[in-house]
């Protein structure tokens, strides 16, 4: 147990190092997770165009 | 090989490649992320200046390098895409710049996270600090021009400018630490005949920054895509991608 929160607590530093690695993973996250939800977008709107188009 | 190029720069070949290539760069990022972050935890002992804190160049090195390569990347796409007018070139040096902009503001941001503790200051007006601030403008400003011509072509031409005019910040940000006498430490990788940095330490590096390069080019190469199959939606191959024959009604 107090290896874990030993590891949690960083030495002191565990707002900065924590801060780090947190946001580099919303940030890398969310450039993953938006061109991928477009693709899924644009591809059901050309779709649904298409099926209009030829009936 | 100039035949390749170009077969390759059509953009129904470039859609095809992207398939193939993009989901393995995923999973080797996935992979080396995972053994990026237990080496930079478990494997690389605490710094005996900066004791835990110095963990936080497992995010911050990776991202300021590879802040400096998407630019390289994205003016050189851009320059592509002047000399040869191709679709693919201006469609990767498009997606480069949302990429590179976050790599620069994490680059930022973590060197802000680490200089606080380490330095006293969140920010200081420093060669290497401003010089990185000047590219994560450089990136906005190539954007907001995107966005503001309608015209594709002309974007991509008025980007690809701006872009190579840029370039020259690249090597002001990689040789501030030595032009300049500077709150940022010295470099740490490129010194090969005497890196200042101890194996163990150096190893989870290295595997940390092949796991940005790869979610970069699987990403990059999405983008690309997605802005390829916008561009080329009236286009036969696209048609028939969206409602194959025999398919879906």
């Amino acid at each position: 147990m107090t290896g874990i929160s030993e590891f949690l607590h960083m030495g002191g530093y565990a707002f900065y190092v924590w801060g780090s690695y947190g946001l580099a993973a919303v940030i890398l996250y969310l450039n993953y997770l938006l061109p991928v939800r477009h693709e899924q977008q644009l591809m059901r709107k050309l779709s649904i165009l298409q099926a209009s188009k030829t009936g | 090989m100039w035949e390749w190029l170009i077969k390759f720069a059509s953009p129904m070949n470039f859609y095809l490649l992207v398939n193939r290539f993009a989901p393995w760069l995923g999973r080797a990022a996935v992979v080396l992320f995972a053994v990026g972050l237990y080496g930079a935890f478990f494997y690389a002992p605490a710094d005996y200046q900066q004791g835990e804190s110095f963990r936080i160049i497992y995010v911050h090195v990776p991202s300021a390098w590879m802040s400096m390569f998407v630019y390289m990347t994205m003016a050189g796409a851009g320059a592509a895409g002047l000399v040869w007018k191709t679709k693919v070139s201006d469609a990767i040096a498009r997606s480069c710049a949302p990429l590179g902009a976050s790599f620069t503001f994490l680059a930022l941001a973590t060197g802000s996270l680490w200089g606080k503790p380490m330095w006293g200051t969140w920010w200081v007006w420093d060669a290497r600090l401003t010089a990185e601030l000047i590219l994560l403008f450089l990136y906005l400003g190539y954007i907001a021009l995107q966005s503001a011509i309608d015209d594709r072509r002309m974007a991509a031409r008025a980007g690809a400018v701006l872009a190579l005019v840029g370039v020259v910040n690249i090597p002001i940000i990689h040789y501030s630490v030595e032009w300049w006498n500077t709150l940022h430490q010295g470099p740490t990788i490129t010194k090969m005949d005497t890196p200042s940095i101890h194996v163990d330490m150096l190893i989870p590096l290295l595997v940390m920054i092949a796991a940005f390069m790869c979610y970069f080019f699987a990403l990059v190469l999405v983008r690309a895509r997605v802005e390829i199959i916008e561009q080329e939606r009236n286009s036969k191959w696209v048609q028939e991608l969206v409602l194959p024959p025999g398919g879906h009604k």
